[in-house]
This record gives C-alpha cells, structure tokens and sequence, in this order.
C-alpha cells in the first residue's frame, strides 16, 4: 500500500515548479494581465515538457497519462497562478474525444499544443439568464456564457441535455466575444451563434459527466496550490514584518490564522489525490469524489486566500505584493463548472439522496 | 498510488473475517468498560491475536511482530461487523506502551499482564487546578522519606478515577530543577490511605471525571518508572499517543451514515428531511470534510508503512480537525430533529437514546481535552509551520 505520489510524479512536478519559477514569475503574469501579452508563448514552452499531450493517449501522440498526473500538473500551474489552457485543451477536451472516439484526429495538435480546444460546459451545468442554445439541422443558435479559453482553435459546446458539439472557432456565424473576469490569469468568452455549423461528438451524458469530473479534480488541484502558495506567501510575510518589536509571525492571533489555513489546507492535498485515483480506478466513486473534492476545495481556498490577504494586512490588499491574483485565481475555479452548492448537489443525488 | 494491501494481507483479512464469523456473538455490546462479558471477550481476542498483538507473550500479549496493516485490517473489519476491538482505557492504551519502552522487569512483570487482560484498571494523574495547558507548571509533590515518596496535592479531570484500582501520576520531586526537569513518573494503588476521590458531574450530566485529592500519601521508592526528573519525557512518550485517536474518521463516517439515516425518517409536516435542499446542503458540506478526513488518514497509515512518506503536518492536524468536525456534525443531526433534538435523559421521543446530544457535547469536552484547539494550533504553527514561539514572560 502506497498512498501518495510516485517518483515520477514527484520529479514532474519538480521540473514544472522549476520551470514556472524560472521562466513564469509575476512579473510575466502580470503583463499577461495587462493584456501586454498573452498564455501562447508560456503554453509552447510547456510542451517541451509534455504538458498539452499529458492526457492524450499514446496512439493520438499524447503521453498517455492519468488524472492524477494532471492534478500533480493542475496543483503547480495553481500555485504559480500560471495563465494557460491547460484545464480546457489537456485535461477536457482529451477526455471528451476519447471517449466519444469522435475527432481524435484532433488530438495530435492538441498535444503538440499547436491546436487549443476550448470548453463551453456552463449550459450544462444549469443555463443561466442570458444563456441558451438550440440546435436545429445541426445548426447551433444562442449563446454560451464564460466559454473557457478566448484563443482556442475549436470549441465543444454543451447543450442542456449533455450533447456535446464541436464547433471550429472561425465558423461561419460564430461571434467569439472576450469576457472579461476578476481573474486575468484565464481567458473566458461568450460564444455568440448564428446558424452556425456543428459536429455532434457525443450524445451520451456518460461522456459529459466523465469529461466533467476530469474538470473537476483539476480544478480542485489548481485551487490546491493557489492556496497553498497564498499560504506560503502568507507565513513567510508574516515571519519579516515586524511591529511592537516582534515579527508578527509570534504573536498567537497571526499564528492561529495560519494554523487554521493549514489545518484545513493540509486534508485537501490527500482529497485531490484520492479523487484523481478514483478518476481512473474506482469508477464507482469517481464522480461522487469529483463533484465533493471540487466544492470542498473551493470553500477552504476560499478561506485560505482571504486569510493569506489578511495576514498581510493593508499590503495584501494592494497590487504591489499581487496576492491578489492567488484570491482571484481561487475566485476563478470556485464558480467554474459548477458552485460549491450545485456540486454538494450533484453529489447529495450521486449517492440518491437527493429528491 | 496502490491502495491494495496484497494478497498475503487479503489472505489474513479472511482470517479475520472467519475469527468474526464464528465469535462474533459473543462480542459485548458496549466496549471498555471492564466486567465479566468485556474481560472473557478480551481474553479470546488476546489468545487469537485480535488484541495485545503485539505485546510480548512473557507479559500476557500475542506475542507477534508489530504490522501496521494486519493491525488496520483487524480494526476496520471489526469496526465494519460493529464488533468492540476489546478493552480500552488508559491503563491498556497509555501506560503499557510506556511500561514496555521504559519499564523495569519487575514492573513489565507486575503490570502488563493483569492491565491488558482487564484485572487491573488505571486512571492517569497528570491535570492539576493550576497546570491544565501549562501542564509542565504542575505542583502536586512527592518527597522522599527514607524508603518512600510521601504524595501532596490535588490532580483534576482525572478519567476513571472512581473506579481505578492503581493510578500513574506525575509529581514534582525536584522543586529546585527547571520545571521540565523537576518531575517524576509514579504508579500507587488507589486504596492507599490519604487519597480522595471527588467525582464532577459535566455538563452531559454524567461523570466522566474527577478530581484527586492526596493528603500525605505514602509509595513505596521503587514504584517510579524512569529516573527521577525524567517523568516529563515519560508522560510525552504517551501523549503523542492519546491526540491522533481521540477523533478518527472512520468514527465520523459511521456517525455520518447515522445522520443520513436520520434524515431519511424523521419528517416535518410529513416529507422526509433529506428532501430538504437547505439540510441536505449542510449534511453534504459535512460529508465532504469527512471524505478529506479519510483520505488524509490514508496518508498518515501509508506514511507510517512507507518510511520515505512525509506525512508530520497531515498527523498534526488530526486532533483539532477531527474533534472539530465531530462537534459540528453532531450539532447538524441535533437541528435536523429541530425540538426533537433537545430532548435528554428520559424524554420518550429520544432518537439513537440520546447519543446525538450527548455526542454534541461530549466532543466540545474533547476540543478542550487532550489539548486544547488552541494549543494545537500553536503547534502546528511553531512544528508544523515554522513560526517563532510566543517570547517567554518573566516570572
């Protein structure tokens, strides 16, 4: 028995801390948050280390690996608030086609990150004011809200009813419209249709609640390391300020903040680890575990990254220090497929204790 | 990742299962306390290997080597028949290990063996009025006259106490050495003159403390286990081993499926609560917290099987999380019985005899105990964080 990472996993993460250190820091993200520039670069560069191909499958020229391999991948990019695609284009969109075994074709781009396939789930997940598609003819017509990933090549659109289409980003009638959101470190669109051309991928809703948990345990490992750097970022701070004579970080009120981060924090890491395993090998428990993982990670990284700020105290609220953007990323992945309450919900009827 | 033990486990796993399928009738219903159904119980568990596994044959145990896997087997599938594991109790979870470790012949002699096959129950003197969290500032001294420790003062919060038949107690017997250094680890029969035994009554109305009195109580010189002014390394040696278990998962989820059970029967104006959207949100976030308790308990049993596993921060939390959590998912199945929930002692429309409230309560006692939350906290921030210590106030 072996709970936890294997060295391989321990040494990919290693090289992409490095990488993300080196090559990635605040400073570059904050251009990107200026819209000075944007995710490509940062995103080519990842595939040197095989992040776009990590869950395409050996045949389609991926790496072929698994859900906890990407949560390992999710938990860095998180913890360096790493603007990319990788939730949409490497985790999703690798699931939904080999799944459905429609358009794998489309794969080798993707793992070459040449091709970036963005995500459309939102309507699924519950259609909000606004929002709505219908499907005539296999012609899309509507709108689909906080689509993931302005820049992709492709885009799969959920309808209400789980279907699942494919629809190329400069298709006749498609308005591909930016959003902006509190967090600059992801791009989302609204996607705009008008009679537009699409591909059925799938029909089965099997094949969306599947992509859709793959989703959510990413997610979750992206919030993981948000949390987990605003807490670092927090301790360290917290051991360098000095008032009354002391640094902060002696005194009980600063310390039990911390505590309290890292208690809750602590049990998480073991959650997204065991909901990636169930991912791939406990099948029975795999969606249950997503959809709790996902909302319980967004309440304590909701927690962390407020209390991070507050022990920071007015500096944390400024732009100068930039903790901002691990609150805002944490904000981010809180909403994104599904609230805290829609996924207890999907859970709760999971288990059939929902009415 | 593998979370299978191997066939070889998955072999005695079906031992168990075999032990259980043919005793487990004779199992008592409630486990602990020490009478003629729980002792015959415990005997048959020693003599299969079910408890004292890995205590030494020569001191009354199994005999076998120590397996923290066939140990978690035996515990989850006891626990999965509902089955007790055997005698608890400080004597059997606190002072044998301490015995075994630093113990003399003669006391590993005297001692183990009546302790784990439930002839002789302890109750442990280590709280006073004055040194609670400050458990080092403690005052209750012993001073050596000829070829005894004569014993004065008072020790609080003491468990079992009226029922114990030994105690083991920390006392200072060095009042001019630093306080860590000062204190030494006895053991003395409860029916020696000059000791009082008050019982408190707390706030679930039933005592599960007391507090000890000691009016020139005379002990023998050799009933010290360590050297003298070592006792505090004695005492820390078992209280690592108190903290982790006070709230372990797998008790949260058996409390858990209680409450969906729960939510399943009682009505309000006839519809079920677990239709409730608002409830079952609460009853889903508490879940969700319980499912990270497990997981993270898997982490610490694979930590201690894979030395190279790093799991200190994951062990520290354990104690405030899960007393924590309990008090809260308790306090969750109370307000799904709305009026009901109050209802106490012989109320004829008690749910599960009471136990949720007595529960909900009982764990606000364990926040407290054991550590406080707020002492955890200061250590998982100082060990487990790296942050300062509090600077130290001159006497």
């Amino acid at each position: 028995m072996e709970f936890g990472l294997s060295s391989e996993q321990t040494l990919l993460q290693d090289s992409i801390n490095r990488f993300l250190t080196d090559q990635v820091p605040l400073d570059e993200i904050r251009k990107v948050a200026a819209g000075e520039t944007d995710d490509a670069k940062t995103w080519e560069r990842l595939t040197d280390l095989g992040i776009p191909g990590l869950m395409v499958s050996e045949a389609n020229g991926g790496l072929g690996l698994s859900s906890l391999d990407a949560a390992v991948v999710a938990e860095s990019l998180g913890y360096h608030v790493t603007p990319s695609p990788f939730i949409s284009s490497a985790v999703i969109a690798p699931v939904v086609l080999q799944l459905a075994g429609t358009r794998e074709d489309l794969l080798g781009g993707v793992a070459t990150g040449e091709t970036r396939i963005g995500i459309a789930f939102a309507e699924a997940m519950g259609a909000r004011r606004d929002a709505g598609i219908s499907v005539d003819n296999g012609k899309l017509q509507g709108k689909s809200l906080f689509a993931l990933d302005s820049d992709a090549n492709y885009y799969l659109v959920t309808t209400v009813d789980k279907h699942i289409y494919l629809v190329s980003a400069d298709a006749a009638g498609l308005e591909v419209k930016n959003l902006t959101t509190v967090d600059k470190t992801r791009t989302t669109c609204e996607l705009i249709y008008s009679e537009v051309e699409a591909e059925l991928i799938s029909d089965d809703s099997a094949v969306f609640d599947k992509a859709l948990d793959a989703g959510l345990v990413a997610i979750a490992a992206d919030t993981l390391g948000a949390a987990q750097c605003a807490l670092d970022q927090a301790v360290t701070y917290a051991g360098q300020r000095v008032q009354f004579n002391r640094v902060i970080a002696s005194f009980q009120a600063v310390k039990h903040m911390c505590a309290e981060m890292a208690a809750n924090l602590e049990p998480c890491r073991s959650m997204v680890w065991y909901a990636a395993h169930a991912f791939n090998e406990i099948p029975e428990e795999a969606s249950m575990m997503a959809s709790h993982t996902k909302a319980h990670l967004s309440e304590v990284g909701q927690f962390v990254t407020r209390t991070a700020t507050e022990v920071h105290g007015g500096m944390g609220f400024t732009d100068l220090v930039g903790l901002h953007y691990w609150f805002k990323r944490a904000g981010f992945n809180r909403q994104i497929l599904g609230s805290p309450e829609m996924l207890r919900e999907r859970a709760a009827s999971i288990q059939n204790l929902a009415a | 990742m593998d979370l299978s033990f191997g066939a070889e486990y998955e072999e005695f796993r079906e031992e168990v299962q075999q032990f259980i399928a043919d005793n487990g009738d004779k199992s008592p219903k409630q486990g602990g306390m020490s009478n003629d159904e729980t002792i015959s119980w415990q005997k048959l568990l020693i003599e299969a290997g079910y408890a004292a596994r890995t205590i030494p044959k020569e001191y009354g145990g199994f005999g076998a080597e120590p397996d923290i896997i066939k140990s978690r087997i035996i515990a989850e599938e006891f626990s999965g028949a509902q089955l007790s594991t055997g005698l608890g109790g400080q004597g059997i979870s606190m002072l044998t290990p301490v015995l075994l470790e630093m113990g003399t012949e003669e006391q590993k002699q005297q001692f183990i063996k009546p302790t784990i096959h439930g002839d002789l129950i302890w109750c442990q003197g280590y709280s006073e009025p004055g040194a609670g969290s400050d458990l080092a500032s403690l005052s209750t001294k012993a001073e050596l006259n000829g070829d005894e420790w004569v014993v004065n003062g008072q020790k609080i919060w003491t468990s079992t106490a009226h029922r114990a038949d030994w105690i083991f107690c920390l006392v200072r017997t060095e009042p001019e050495a630093p306080k860590h250094q000062g204190i030494s680890f006895l053991l003395f029969r409860m029916d020696t003159p000059g000791i009082e035994v008050r019982p408190l009554v707390d706030m679930t109305g039933e005592v599960n403390f007391n507090e000890v009195f000691f009016t020139d109580v005379r002990v023998p010189k050799g009933q010290i286990v360590g050297q003298r002014g070592q006792g505090w390394q004695v005492a820390n040696a078992i209280l690592g081993h108190e903290r982790g278990s006070l709230a372990p998962p797998d008790a949260a989820q058996t409390r858990l499926n209680g409450i969906i059970k729960l939510m399943n029967t009682e009505t309000i104006n006839g519809d079920k609560l677990i239709h409730n959207p608002v409830y079952r949100d609460r009853l889903m976030k508490i879940q969700g917290r319980v499912l990270a308790m497990k997981c993270n308990d898997m982490r610490l049993l694979s930590a201690r099987i894979n030395k190279n596993q790093d799991a200190k921060l994951a062990g520290m939390i354990v104690k405030l999380q899960g007393t924590e959590l309990r008090h809260e998912l308790e306090s969750l199945a109370i307000d799904v019985m709305g009026e009901i929930g109050i209802a106490y002692g012989d109320n004829p429309y008690l749910r599960g005899h009471g136990s949720w409230q007595f529960q909900y309560m009982f764990f606000l006692g364990l926040i407290i105990g054991g550590g406080t939350s707020q002492i955890q906290k200061n250590i998982i921030s100082e060990r487990g964080l790296g942050m300062p210590k509090e600077p130290k106030v001159e006497k």
